[in-house]
């Protein structure tokens, strides 16, 4: 049931598709910088959680799926909002908490949302949104669509209880759900090792009979085909899947946190850097000549011009009326 | 006007809703099969079905974050808890999840979902079965709080909080359920957010909500016939929204209130329901406010010392003599 996906070989007619993924990883990559950059100047308040290293995740499994899926985040969800399509502007203004941002500055870094592209969300309680997603599944079998509700939860929340229950109902009722677990090794400071009684993530399904991959998530194409396959067993099967993609973040688990010290080495973040998906992706397409390096500088300028504009809209926008405290409590 | 009991003229309120509405579905602990622990959804499977009433795991965080998330993308959700003392372990989805949903996401994500069943002490049902939750619930902004005393209210408040749009908590009286009373026939609607005055009275106001009605209203005829003080009986029916316009004109006309709650003092919705009508109304006082709550005790079990712990007939006529200078 379980196993590491075998990289697939590269489809020369498939060179937008790959260049479009290549361009999301680079785009996340150089958004996360410029907030990284925005919150030690002050301009990105409270929590702020970025997605370095881990872009291949959210990019690869996103390219898999349809328009009208739902797609539900934990707090570290920059990256899926982008590779989701929410405009650049309206992220990075709800990182600066303006009225232009996606959740119009009321949700900040771990709140983004954007209902008209079934982004439904970052959450900021470990495993509780994983029960909202069984709920949009639920929803998607009550309405008899083809739909698909996609969960993205770190490592450290399936110890939760809330996974559990979730994933029971899920297997239970044969609801289109998958529940994609970032495991990027470490909750916050704490190893998988020091947290979870099994390591690998993916056995975990067998309690419900679930089906369970395990995903090289520094691969986006390992990544985009298995999500493909869990999509098509959601879509025609109306079965959940888990996949357990194993990644890992080159930050701190937040802006405030190192980036290494006494949970992780140096050496080890290190080590995991020469595993960077977004060089991976390109040395691939680089050898089989189907993309130069000049063309990779022009993509990077491409992404760092979107960046630019993304911050320059967001400083230039203004603060949400204070009249909208009192806004949006009561519908 | 047909007479029927508080558990049917909820019964009915749900067929109804569910019958108007394809999108409102019940979910929760035995509703479908076993026909409710408190026969509250008798006979909503064999008319609806189970893709409509669905029988859940015992798993209150989990099947509460199903309702949520069904309601985030359009449905509207009747979860059913089989007491709201099970639902504290659904408070994360209540609170962090249903509440601010609408909030954080700019306005994008309404929560149209009734959260709802009985609450408060029945009989020996010891600590862990028997509290009555609505200042937790009021305290969350975005959550509305309803409490109904009667039968009638019970219909017409469980209709409107199924069509609101927002996260209802809808706290049932588990030794209502078998009360009857008349409730209007065709289609009956209580809007939220309006008090009602159960009985009118020119020297006190005894403000109430859910089982402790029936408590104030034999207080208050023993008062008019004993005391020959008038009571004033305000339901609040809705906790949040509260009412604060009836409480205010209630209380210009008595000059005098006591506030009754079957749930703690300390933080309860007597503390909320003075300071308001200290701030709005503190001219009309001729006397302090009293209150009468449930003591201030985890719920013992031995049935003289639960007695000892729930508000009495004797303790709000105390209270109510107290405040008319009486006693």
């Amino acid at each position: 049931m379980t196993g590491l996906s075998t990289t697939p070989s590269l489809d020369r007619a498939r060179l937008g598709f790959y260049r479009g993924l290549l361009r999301q990883m680079m785009l996340i990559r150089r958004f996360e910088e410029k907030a990284g950059e925005a919150y030690a100047l002050g301009k990105i308040g409270g929590f702020c959680h970025l997605y370095i290293g881990q872009e291949a995740v959210a990019v690869g499994s996103i390219a898999a799926l349809r328009d009208d899926d739902y797609i539900m985040c934990s707090y570290r969800e920059h990256g899926h909002a982008l590779a989701r399509g929410v405009a650049s502007r309206a992220v990075m203004a709800e990182l600066l908490g303006k009225s232009t941002g996606c959740s119009a500055g009321k949700g900040g870094s771990m709140h983004l949302f954007d209902v008209s592209r079934g982004f439904l969300g970052g959450h900021a309680i470990v495993g509780a949104h994983i029960p909202l997603a069984t709920g949009a599944a639920f929803a998607i079998k009550y309405r008899g669509t083809d739909q698909v509700s996609i969960c993205y939860y770190g490592e450290a929340a399936v110890n939760n209880g809330a996974f559990h229950e979730a994933l029971n109902m899920a297997a239970l009722w044969k609801l289109p759900a998958i529940y994609l677990c970032e495991n990027n090794r470490y909750g916050m400071g704490t190893a998988l090792e020091r947290a979870s009684a099994i390591y690998d993530i993916a056995e975990r399904a067998c309690s419900y009979d679930m089906h369970a991959e395990t995903v090289d998530g520094m691969d986006v194409l390992a990544v985009h085909e298995a999500t493909e396959r869990a999509v098509q067993r959601a879509r025609s099967e109306k079965l959940p899947t888990l996949l357990e993609v194993r990644t890992y973040r080159f930050m701190g688990h937040s802006m405030s946190d190192p980036i290494h010290g006494h949970y992780r080495t140096r050496e080890e973040v290190e080590e995991q850097k020469r595993l960077d998906p977004i060089p991976g992706l390109f040395h691939r397409l680089e050898t089989d000549g189907l993309m130069s390096q000049h063309e990779l500088s022009a993509l990077d300028a491409e992404v760092v011009a979107e960046v630019e504009d993304a911050i320059s809209f967001a400083e230039e926008s203004p603060e949400p009326m204070e009249d909208q405290l009192y806004q949006d409590v009561y519908q | 006007m047909p007479t029927l009991t508080y558990r049917d003229a909820l019964n009915h309120a749900l067929r109804e809703e569910m019958e108007r509405d394809p999108n409102v579905f019940l979910m929760g602990e035995e509703v479908g099969v076993y026909q409710g622990a408190y026969k509250v959804s008798r006979g909503l499977l064999e008319t609806f079905g189970e893709r409509r009433v669905v029988d859940t795991p015992i798993t209150e965080l989990g099947f509460a974050g199903v309702g949520v998330g069904a309601a985030m993308v359009g449905l509207r959700p009747v979860v059913e808890f089989m007491t709201f003392n099970f639902a504290l372990l659904a408070m994360d989805q209540i609170v962090n999840s249903a509440a601010k949903m609408l909030y954080m996401s700019g306005g994008q994500v309404p929560i149209p979902i009734v959260f709802r069943g009985p609450g408060g002490a029945a009989l020996q049902l010891g600590a862990q079965h028997s509290q009555a939750f609505e200042s937790w619930f009021a305290h969350v902004p975005g959550l509305k709080v309803v409490a109904p005393a009667t039968p009638a209210d019970a219909k017409g408040l469980l209709k409107s909080a199924i069509r609101d749009d927002n996260p209802v908590v809808f706290l049932e009286g588990e030794m209502l359920y078998n009360t009857k009373g008349e409730v209007p026939e065709g289609e009956h609607i209580v809007p939220l957010g309006k008090a009602d005055i159960k009985r009118a009275g020119s020297d006190v106001t005894i403000v109430c909500h859910s089982k402790t009605l029936s408590v104030v209203e034999k207080a208050a005829a023993e008062l008019a016939e004993q005391h020959q003080i008038s009571a004033e009986i305000l339901d609040l029916r809705t906790i949040r929204p509260l009412d604060r316009d009836a409480l205010v004109e209630s209380v210009a006309k008595t000059n005098r209130c006591v506030v009754v709650e079957e749930g703690w003092p300390f933080c309860g919705v007597g503390a909320q329901v003075v300071d308001e009508i200290q701030r709005e109304a503190f001219d009309h006082l001729d006397a302090p406010i009293l209150r009468v709550t449930g003591a201030d005790v985890p719920m013992p079990y031995n049935k003289h010392l639960e007695r000892a712990a729930k508000p009495t007939v004797n303790l709000v006529i105390e209270a109510v003599r107290s405040v008319t200078y009486q006693s």
